[in-house]
């Protein structure tokens, strides 16, 4: 379970998180909409531990503990994976080397043993079949070349075999087009766990059409102004932001 | 587009001779003897009323000087400078008696300012004849002549007036600034300066105060084998601001003649300096025949925290340009800025460019550099960035770019990047090429004469710098250009 | 940047230098015209210093306070060097040249028959019978005749190898050679290496320079390679091993013919002090020049890397692309020169520098220049001096590595990256494998 509480974050000197609430149960998708600049990415970042933001106030709390003590790998470790909008490009780093390095880190972590090669092969070819990215991708260093849409099947491919507590989709659906989306929500639904939870963000409702969310929070200004079901989505799609932009202004 | 419009219409309008400020200014002159030597810069020390320390501080740097080298290290080939072969002093018999009223100027030495196109009649300007007010500082060979709107600047607290009578109204602003930035012994052409510098602009900004007009200095060359030694020194006290912009001109001339110029700018906290130049000297004729040699110091000191200098420069005149308009970032966050368009034509020969020095934390700078070769001529961008050791989270970015235009030409690059702080961060692109055939066929197509094509892809090329320039000062800028390359093309 | 002054007082090294060449050493055989020529060439300008605009950065003057002695080729201190043949960096797995203490040593090297098309003398004995290829080769120096360490080398050159690669020999395995000290004391070694491939050859070089006990040594060391029209070179170089206050100096001097190619890369992970100067020369159109280089640096080590590319024809392509890390208190230099001569037309040319600084007083010196007298050309260059992204840290540490794997993890990639240059796989292993023992010590500490 995530807990956000009365979380305040500034970023030089100015605020982006003005006491966010926000739970999510295991199993539950929740998706959070909002509009442009109100700070969902913010809150995605600062869940998964990067630097540059001043949490001023609040906690986070993973299963009860508190998280925001730990770096950005403690975090990852502990479950916490961050599909990321802008996927970086690594030059010189093969995505398989990657991949590898990553799982092995996490298997370090768990005080389990390194993966031996032809289970990693096997593994990572598995999960990758299913996500339609090809051996070529796999031999390409990481991200570097990738189209948005590969991009974004290899954020989703890495959510698969490090098999987190809590997925956070960061604007996963920018930049795809239909059929790319419907691959990245397959490969994001065949994830979906009693043990796992997903908090979706996402500007726009079509990301929903294909992942169903459990619960639906509006964001604006840094908190969440309204909670409700799936209905809540489809509502904002025809009556747009500007209640809320408006309503807590 | 009305500006390209202009520009086209101005290259056609254009004769065999582009040049259109040779004229010379027929005026009777007071000239110290030929040659340098102790005397003459007493000479010059008394011709100013000079205090002793200045004098001694002109004979000290004589002294240096007979000490050092010519520097040979830039990209620039010309012929020995016989120093004992050239005037020192010059100024108009009817400034014998100093600095007049506006209203007293040699009504011949307003008519050349008025040819010059610079305004120094207060009324007209007022009038509304010109759309913004400029102070203006109109220095003509070795003394200035004119300087506008003293009065209304007073009253703001900035004080605007040439540095010779700076050194009597405020000798302690002077005695505490002069040759802070560009020390006496800085290099062979300032420490020459140093000794025989006859007139310039002296600009101090009080605290907090914004400057509520742009100030400007237009320099004259007029009698023949004169050097002209200008003397420029801006000081932005905290918080405050000014945009300060330099013209320059000089007749037609088959000598060529020297202009070794020293300009020293200083911001305390938080202070900006904004310094644009148009630099159009006579370059020369076709076959490399007279023309200026332009030997110049500039440099920035960025003391205070948050400060800020910012140099533009458009360089279309000179035969020969050795100048790079410098920063020194001491105090924390400060920035540098330098902005250039360096164009040479004909047999000129441009060496030109920066240094960012990076002392202070977290100080950033930015270099964009356009050089355009044509004709004979060759272009040097050479500037340097460095961070010295303190320099924590340094930042600098430079883009140079090079365009040549047709074969006879040269453009050169050449950077120094030394980074001594393991936290700075460098980037430093450049390129080199000709205009693109594309470009040319696509204007061409669209019924534009090569000429015409050219201008524009030329302006486009250097539209970033251009930006920079206040904006009656881009207009002028972007003509020059046009009229620099004239000739260039086929 | 002022001009030297003229009248100053030689250094102690600078004297032992031009008095070893006056008193005649008898081995200094063949070329005495060239070597004569070369050194009053030395002895005006002396050792290079900051006051030399090519040297700016590496104060040769200062660093060499003494000259250390040539030491004789004596059988006694053969043992050492097979033991230092046995090292991981001497693993050519090449047709290997070994020169030892100055002299070509056929028992050090590899037996058996020359790959086919390939003939091979010393440097020595190739001088002594006045061969006219090779002293017609040392006198095309190019832009590098003005340089004081390379009239060094001429002047007091005792030996080397002479490779020639018949016209349209196609050599499959790389050729390999071998410099090697025996070191421990401060020892000097001046060698000259020459390759002559002729038309539609194709061949590729392994030059590996290390000290077997590694000790203050100055090794000023050359190559000149002449590729034939249409021939192709891939040449990879290394200073291997030498000991803190070691010096080595080494020139690559190239000359291409029509539609060549020759692919160059230097890997510099060593102690003391490395220059290496490469100036080449495209003589020929339609010729592709490509040069590298990893320099990796720690301690107090200072690594420069001053090259001169010269487009003397049109249509050529000149790459060059140099990676730098830097820890400690080292310092990196990259100082390139495109020059593009006027009826050069069609000139391609791309530079390219990066370096990482990672130790708190490291210094990264970067000049790239371009010297460009045709109008029809693109050229252009990039240099960068920074630190690791914090953002592809973040990305990796977000999937689970710690800081400290995922700043290893790009530091290999951008080590690999500059290493893709390297044209022979097995090189690249070797080099590769190289790397990263320096960045396991690195992380190791």
């Amino acid at each position: 379970m995530l807990e956000v509480k009365n979380l305040h974050v500034s970023v030089g000197g100015r605020k982006i998180l003005d006491g966010l609430n926000l739970t999510v149960k295991d199993g539950e998708v929740a998706a959070i909409m909002g509009p442009n600049g109100t700070g969902k990415s913010t809150l995605s970042y600062v869940i998964a531990g990067r630097e540059d933001y001043e949490v001023e106030e609040g906690e986070v709390l993973l299963d009860g503990v508190n998280i925001l003590e730990m770096d950005a790998t403690e975090r990852a470790n502990a479950g916490v994976f961050l599909a990321f909008q802008y996927p970086l490009e690594i030059p010189g780093v093969a995505t398989m080397t990657f991949l590898k390095a990553a799982l092995n880190a996490q298997a370090r972590a768990r005080g389990q043993g390194e993966l031996q090669t032809p289970d990693f092969m096997k593994k990572v070819r598995e999960a990758a079949g299913k996500l339609g990215v090809g051996q070529d991708m796999l031999k390409r260093p990481l991200n570097v070349g990738f189209s948005g849409g590969e991009k974004k099947r290899m954020e989703i491919l890495q959510m698969a075999l490090l098999q987190p507590k809590i997925g956070i989709l960061d604007e996963t659906d920018s930049g795809l087009d239909i059929d790319a989306l419907r691959i990245v929500a397959d490969g994001v639904n065949a994830l979906r766990a009693k043990d796992r939870s997903f908090l979706v963000i996402t500007h726009y409702q079509r990301l929903l059409d294909y992942i169903k969310p459990d619960t639906v929070h509006v964001m604006a200004k840094g908190k969440i102004a309204r909670t409700g079901g799936p209905e809540l989505a489809l509502e904002l799609e025809k009556s747009g932001y500007a209640a809320f932009t408006g309503e807590a202004a | 587009m009305a500006a390209v419009k202009e520009t086209v219409d101005r290259v056609k309008a254009i004769d065999v001779d582009a040049y259109k400020y040779g004229f010379v200014t027929d005026i009777e002159s007071e000239k110290a003897p030929k040659g340098l030597n102790e005397d003459i810069v007493r000479f010059i020390s008394a011709k100013k009323n000079e205090p002793e320390w200045l004098t001694e501080w002109r004979l000290d740097a004589f002294r240096r000087w007979l000490t050092m080298e010519e520097p040979t290290w830039a990209r620039v080939d010309y012929p020995r400078i016989d120093y004992q072969d050239l005037y020192y002093y010059s100024a108009p018999k009817s400034m014998d008696d100093g600095p007049k009223s506006l209203d007293e100027v040699d009504p011949e030495l307003l008519r050349t300012y008025e040819k010059l196109g610079i305004p120094l009649r207060e009324q007209e300007i007022l009038a509304g004849v010109q759309t913004s007010k400029v102070a203006v500082d109109a220095v003509f060979d070795s003394v200035s002549v004119a300087t506008t709107f003293r009065a209304e600047l007073a009253k703001a607290g900035v004080i605007f007036c040439p540095i010779s009578e700076a050194v009597h109204s405020h000798p302690e602003l002077v005695k505490k600034y002069l040759g802070s930035v560009v020390p006496v012994t800085d290099n062979y052409f300032a420490t020459l300066n140093s000794a025989v510098f006859s007139d310039g602009s002296f600009v101090y900004i009080p605290p907090g105060v914004r400057c509520p007009m742009e100030l400007s200095t237009y320099f004259r060359i007029n009698e023949r084998n004169t050097g002209q030694f200008e003397r420029t020194l801006i000081i932005a006290d905290a918080g405050s601001y000014v945009s300060y912009l330099e013209g320059c001109t000089a007749p037609q001339r088959d000598e060529n003649q020297l202009h070794a110029a020293v300009v020293e700018l200083v911001t305390h906290e938080d202070a900006e300096i904004k310094y644009s130049t148009v630099q159009n000297w006579y370059p020369g004729d076709a076959e490399g025949k007279g023309g200026i040699y332009n030997f110049v110091t500039k440099r920035g000191d960025c003391r205070g925290d948050r400060s800020k200098i910012s140099w533009t420069q458009v360089e279309t005149g000179s035969a020969i340009t050795w100048k790079y308009p410098s920063c020194i970032l001491r105090g924390e966050a400060s920035r540098g800025e330098f902005y250039s368009i360096a164009i040479s034509n004909g047999r000129q020969q441009v060496d030109s460019g920066t240094k960012m020095i990076h002392l202070g934390k977290n100080t950033t700078s930015r270099i964009i550099s356009k050089g355009i070769s044509a004709g004979k001529s060759n272009n040097t961008y050479r500037g340097q960035v460095s961070a010295h050791r303190k320099a924590t989270g340094a930042r600098n970015f430079t883009n140079c770019d090079s365009l040549l235009i047709g074969h006879d030409c040269g453009a050169h690059t050449v950077p120094y990047i030394e980074s001594k702080n393991a936290s700075a961060v460098f980037e430093h692109e450049a390129t080199t090429s000709k205009i693109s055939e594309d470009q040319l066929f696509y204007c061409t197509q669209r019924g534009l004469s090569e000429e015409e094509a050219t201008a524009l892809i030329v302006n486009g090329f250097v539209r970033d710098v251009l930006q920079q320039l206040p904006m009656e000062f881009a207009v002028e800028a972007q003509k020059l250009i046009a009229i620099s390359l004239e000739g260039s093309v086929g | 940047m002022n001009k030297p002054v003229l009248q100053r007082q030689r250094t102690e090294a600078e004297v032992a230098l031009i008095e070893r060449f006056d008193q005649g050493d008898r081995r200094l055989v063949g070329a005495s015209a060239l070597r004569a020529d070369a050194m009053r060439r030395f002895a005006e300008a002396g050792l290079p210093n900051r006051r030399v605009e090519a040297w700016h950065y590496t104060d040769l003057r200062g660093v060499m306070r003494s000259a250390a002695l040539v030491r004789a080729p004596e059988t006694a201190t053969l043992p050492v060097a097979r033991e230092c043949l046995t090292k991981p960096v001497a693993q050519t797995g090449a047709f290997r040249f070994v020169i030892f203490n100055g002299a070509y040593n056929e028992e050090l090297s590899s037996s058996g028959p020359l790959p086919a098309g390939v003939t091979v003398t010393s440097l020595a004995a190739a001088l002594a019978a006045g061969d006219a290829d090779v002293l017609g080769a040392l006198k095309a120096d190019g832009p590098g005749t003005g340089d004081a360490i390379v009239a060094l080398n001429t002047a007091l050159m005792q030996d080397g190898i002479v490779i020639r690669v018949m016209p349209g020999a196609k050599v499959e395995r790389p050729l390999a050679i071998l410099n090697l000290m025996s070191g421990g004391f401060a020892q000097a070694a001046f060698l000259r290496s020459i390759l002559l491939v002729g038309a539609g050859a194709s061949v590729s070089l392994d030059e590996t320079t290390a000290v077997c006990m590694p000790d203050a040594t100055q090794a000023n060391e050359a190559l000149t390679v002449v590729v034939g029209d249409g021939a192709r070179v891939d040449y990879a170089a290394q200073v291997a091993e030498q000991g803190e206050g070691a010096v080595a100096v080494h020139g690559l001097f190239v000359t291409m013919g029509a539609n060549a190619r020759f692919n160059g890369f230097c890997l510099v992970p060593v102690a003391g002090l490395v220059r290496r100067q490469i100036f080449a020369r495209l003589e020929g159109e339609h010729s592709t020049i490509s040069l590298g280089g990893l320099s990796l640096l720690r301690g107090k080590e200072h690594a420069d890397t001053t090259l001169v590319v010269d487009h003397a024809v049109p249509n050529c392509v000149s790459r060059e692309f140099f990676r730098h890390i830097l820890d400690h208190e080292s310092t990196g230099v990259f100082q390139g020169k495109v020059v593009v001569r006027q009826h050069a037309q069609k000139t391609d040319g791309g530079m390219k520098s990066q370096a990482l600084v990672l130790g708190e007083d490291a210094s990264m010196n970067n000049k790239p220049e371009l010297e460009i007298f045709a109008d029809d050309v693109v050229c252009g260059h990039g240099a960068t001096v920074g630190q690791l992204d914090a953002n592809q840290i973040f990305y990796l540490q977000a999937r689970g590595l710690s800081r400290g794997e995922a700043e290893s993890l790009l530091l290999e990639a951008f080590a690999n990256e500059a290493l893709e240059l390297v044209a022979d796989e097995s090189i690249r292993a070797r080099y590769a494998a190289q790397a990263a023992d320096w960045l396991a010590h690195r992380s190791g500490q």
